[in-house]
């Protein structure tokens, strides 16, 4: 197996690299890591096809002029131009994946200040009951999850005060 | 020791994660949150633990721990999926088609027809434009329609609510509630921002050396990214790559001389017109070659003799009209995120 | 082969749809529109549009009836079947289409009021053209012979989806749409690894090529492991996409939290293209006894019973009426899997009609439940929609309705798909673990 893995060793990093991809983007907690895990996966893949198109001593896929001026459009001169076509396919979902991913963040980050959706969860659910839990005794609780509850209460406060705001700019209008 | 290593480990963790303190700020402990009066603290502890009943504070419980122990255990899951992913996927690989061998499955028939007769059929020089944009059309159209529908969307989540929150309101002081008469203008417009403020982007105005680059650099910009869109059927490049160099193009000169020159002849409905006809012409011209192609008609489009600029069928237009649509959308995303607005 | 205007009529349905997505950012809409309850042009236009795709559909199935060959090929280009790309229209497929353009049009006029009560004016526009783009990728998931095709119209349906639902205003729905996105974006991964090792074994990325070198593969015994983790691979990234139950947890939150419109449309067709997409990968690439060889079916048996207890249970602890719906979509979708994991032809066919049955009804259930919050003041919450049945009688019997139809009440369409997935069980192996789990879930329903 291991000489098998040796011969197939773009696929082999392909693979282990599209798995570190797959592990960011299920594990990171951050948004940008995760975006940054989905494009790692997706170039991984791009490279393993890439390996699947090589045939060796072979040239790209595009013709050329031999000794006698004619166009060489034998099989055998050639590497397969299929996986080119798919990777360019590929290129483009992923910038458009990306793009999409990325502005989504954005607004996720505008609205509670944070990148990270448990939190945000998190925020939505207990936004009113974080001013009782903050000068308590369980404040480890809330560390032991990953969050450094200061930031958090100023950010469920700025919402509040924002809605809030919100509120009173259309009552103004009025 | 034990404790050190635990420290450590902590420290490493949460820099990996990202959430906790970082390290180069660690040295200074956190300041303690300040302290709150004696009267306050008991009055929410009472609030806390004796007014509520037990089966709340319970509830209150159950939600925070099941959160943390979901937590956990998604982590613990993930690794142990990730982990078991990565076996299965190396032994898949060990299992397939060697690396460079011609007696592949993949070199079949399907390749031995695009190599040997995609010169004639297509007329492209480029067999892999030849395949994407002849051969397999459909896929490489979807692709385009990808990118489109990608730009409605971000246009639609960052530049279209913008505007919506900055509301323009007139008010008419002479018709004003209070019923008195004034002098002076009839009405006044205000512009309101009632949503976000926009993001300010920070860029040095006047900054000799980058527009002395831009200058020079914009020009050969733009003749490279011409020059790989309309080779596209002859040499490596195509719609995609080209339309990427020009973005480029687009990008230097926002930053050297501002948006607010860009946005004289580039700006959001121009992008929305823009693509929109771009992607249109494409899926009229290659809906016309599917239609004749399934219904056995003779689609009247000559390929040419393969290594000159006009050959290669309806390949050099396409290329054209992805290689704007290309161009457009990428400025468009870099503009929508830097600035806020196209 | 039917004549030459049905011949034509999958590919200018697809294309009709596109063009209109691409069309519809030009088209102006009247500027400072004063009542903003009526619709816009482009919602006019986008309606008028999916209704003749679904007079397109229903000749084409009527001119297939009445032909004797049943299913035929169309050529995209002027290239044969292993160079080209291809579509392929059965009756099958143009009922489904029938279906989905019916359920579209109906969960978009019937939603106006909720539309624009939640999406801004300045969206409305977008909105159109995403609901374009779904409706011609959803046609182009139906009627595709290509794999690859099939992956770049999953892409544009995961973006275009994903977009319906950040497309309303506040927080909770963008956090939702990221959610579904990531998981989304996992499912498309495993996916193109799978068309990648499909692709390297076989060689082609047509179906029926693909399908005749599977079967030289399981003929010779060279690389059945591969093609064994690309079946396993492919079955649970498009799981993902159609929230099978353990991989299901964006579907409440996506769908609970949307505008009335999209979810109506991601829980009635979205789901429901990738559903079919699994179910044509089955039956044409890899063939019902190859999936049993390779033990496919009882595995999505096992996550499809699995998947209608849980969606129910999960149901009943609902307190919000949208996300109660929608967890009863993934008990529905468990239903789906159930008939797809029998691995008979009756299996299958039942799974089919429970797809189009659900299309029809969860729209239905979804429009009830907006006409019906709309009533209570936009309010959200089980007991805050209490009595307003009175307020909104229309909206209380297509609520009452649908859910009897979900429960399988007989004289409902429920009922028609239950009996005949419990038909299909009856001839299998696993008939006591299906018949009783059919039992649980029907009673949980209630």
């Amino acid at each position: 197996m291991l000489n098998r893995l040796l011969l197939n060793h773009y696929e082999a990093a392909a693979v282990i690299l599209s798995c570190i991809g797959l592990t960011n983007l299920l594990l990171q907690r951050n948004m940008i890591k995760k975006i940054i895990g989905l494009n790692i996966m997706d170039t991984a893949v791009y490279l393993f096809l890439a390996a699947k198109g090589y045939i060796s001593g072979r040239t790209a896929p595009i013709y050329y002029l031999d000794a006698n001026g004619e166009w060489v459009n034998q099989v055998q001169a050639y590497v397969n131009p299929v996986p080119a076509g798919l990777v360019l396919t590929g290129i483009v979902v992923s910038v458009s994946v990306t793009a999409f991913a990325l502005a989504l963040t954005l607004r996720l980050y505008e609205h509670y200040g944070t990148l990270n959706i448990d939190e945000a969860l998190f925020l939505l659910e207990h936004k009113y009951e974080l001013e009782y839990s903050s000068y308590n005794d369980d404040d480890e609780l809330l560390y032991e999850f990953g969050v450094d509850n200061r930031d958090m209460i100023k950010a469920a406060n700025e919402a509040a005060s924002k809605s809030m705001n919100d509120k009173g700019g259309d009552e103004d209008h009025a | 020791m034990f404790e050190e290593f635990k420290n450590l480990w902590r420290r490493f963790y949460n820099w990996t994660v990202g959430n906790g303190p970082r390290p180069e700020n660690e040295v200074i402990p956190p300041e303690p949150p300040p302290d709150l009066p004696f009267t306050r603290r008991l009055e929410l502890k009472r609030s806390r633990f004796q007014e509520r009943p037990l089966a709340s504070r319970y509830n209150e419980w159950l939600e925070r721990k099941s959160l943390h122990v979901f937590s956990m255990l998604y982590l613990g899951m993930s690794i142990l999926t990730c982990l078991l992913f990565m076996a299965l996927l190396l032994s898949t690989v060990a299992e397939l088609p060697s690396f460079g061998d011609a007696n592949n499955p993949v070199n079949n028939e399907v390749i031995k027809r695009y190599i040997e007769r995609g010169g004639q059929e297509t007329g492209a020089q480029n067999i892999v434009a030849g395949m994407i944009l002849d051969y397999r059309a459909f896929d490489t159209f979807g692709e385009s329609a990808v990118l489109f529908t990608a730009a409605i969307s971000v246009l639609m989540l960052l530049g279209a609510v913008r505007r919506a929150d900055t509301e323009e309101i007139s008010i008419d002081l002479n018709n004003a509630s209070d019923g008195i008469l004034r002098r002076g203008p009839p009405s006044l417009n205000l512009k309101i921002t009632t949503g976000f403020t926009p993001r300010i982007h920070m860029f040095r105005k006047n900054d000799a050396i980058l527009r002395g680059v831009a200058v020079l650099s914009i020009p050969a910009i733009i003749l490279l990214g011409l020059t790989v869109i309309i080779n596209g059927h002859l040499s490596p490049g195509g719609g995609f790559s080209g339309g990427a160099i020009l973005s480029v193009a687009l990008m230097l000169c926002a930053n050297a001389y501002g948006f607010e020159q860009v946005h004289a002849f580039f700006d959001e409905h121009v992008f929305i017109r823009f693509s929109s006809l771009a992607l249109m012409i494409y899926a009229v011209l290659k809906g016309w070659s599917f239609f004749s192609g399934a219904n056995h008609i003779e689609s009247g489009i000559p390929t040419g003799t393969i290594g000159e600029i006009l050959s290669g069928g309806l390949i050099l237009p396409l290329n054209i009209c992805v290689g704007l649509i290309v161009a457009g959308t990428l400025y468009g995303f870099y503009a929508l995120f830097s600035e806020g607005e196209i | 082969m039917p004549n030459a205007f049905a011949f034509n009529i999958p590919f200018v349905s697809i294309f009709l749809a596109m063009l209109t997505a691409i069309i519809t950012p030009l088209i102006p809409v009247k500027a400072g529109i004063k009542n903003i309850n009526k619709a816009t042009l482009p919602e006019r236009v986008t309606c008028c549009v999916i209704a003749l795709i679904g007079v397109l559909s229903a000749l084409l199935l009527f001119a297939l009836n009445a032909d004797e060959p049943i299913s035929f090929r169309f050529m995209m280009g002027h290239f044969p079947a292993p160079w080209g790309n291809e579509l392929r229209a059965g009756p099958l497929e143009a009922f489904l289409a029938l279906a989905f353009s019916i359920s579209m049009l109906l969960s978009l006029t019937g939603n106006f009021d909720a539309t624009a009560y939640d999406i801004s004016e300045r969206r409305r526009p977008a909105f159109c053209v995403l609901v374009n783009l779904l409706m011609a990728s959803l046609l182009a998931l139906l009627y595709t012979n290509d794999l690859f095709t099939a992956y770049v119209f999953i892409e544009i349906n995961t973006i275009a989806s994903c977009a319906i639902v950040a497309v309303k205003e506040g927080g909770k729905a963008v956090r939702a749409a990221l959610r579904y996105l990531v998981l989304s974006m996992a499912g498309s991964g495993l996916i193109l690894i799978s068309i990648c090792i499909l692709y390297d074994i076989t060689g082609h990325l047509l179906m029926e090529p693909m399908h005749n070198a599977i079967i030289n593969i399981i003929n010779t015994g060279n690389y059945i492991n591969p093609l064994t983790v690309a079946l396993y691979l492919m079955t649970v990234g498009l799981a993902v996409k159609s929230a099978l139950y353990p991989f299901a947890s964006w579907l409440h939150d996506a769908h609970g939290s949307a505008t009335n419109a999209s979810s109506s449309i991601l829980s009635g067709l979205v789901l429901k293209g990738h559903i079919f997409l699994i179910i044509k990968i089955f039956c044409r690439i890899f063939g019902i006894d190859i999936i049993h060889l390779l033990r496919m079916d009882t595995q999505l048996l096992i996550f499809g019973l699995l998947g209608m207890i849980m969606g129910s249970v999960h149901a009943i602890g609902q307190s919000e009426a949208k996300e109660m719906v929608a967890w009863s979509s993934v008990a529905q979708v468990g239903y789906i899997f159930l008939g797809i994991g029998l691995n008979s032809n009756a299996g299958i066919a039942a799974a089919c009609l429970h797809v189009t049955i659900h299309a029809m009804i969860k729209p239905m259930l979804f429009t009830a439940v907006g006409g019906l919050s709309a009533a209570a003041g936009h309010k959200k919450g089980l007991h805050e929609l209490m009595g307003t049945f009175y307020a909104n009688r229309w909206a209380g019997i297509g609520f009452m309705a649908g859910a009897c139809s979900m429960m399988g009440i007989p004289t409902f369409a429920g009922f028609a798909s239950k009996l005949s997935l419990t038909m299909a069980a009856f001839e299998s192996r696993a008939i006591i673990w299906a018949l009783a789990a059919l039992a649980a879930s029907s009673v949980l329903n209630a």
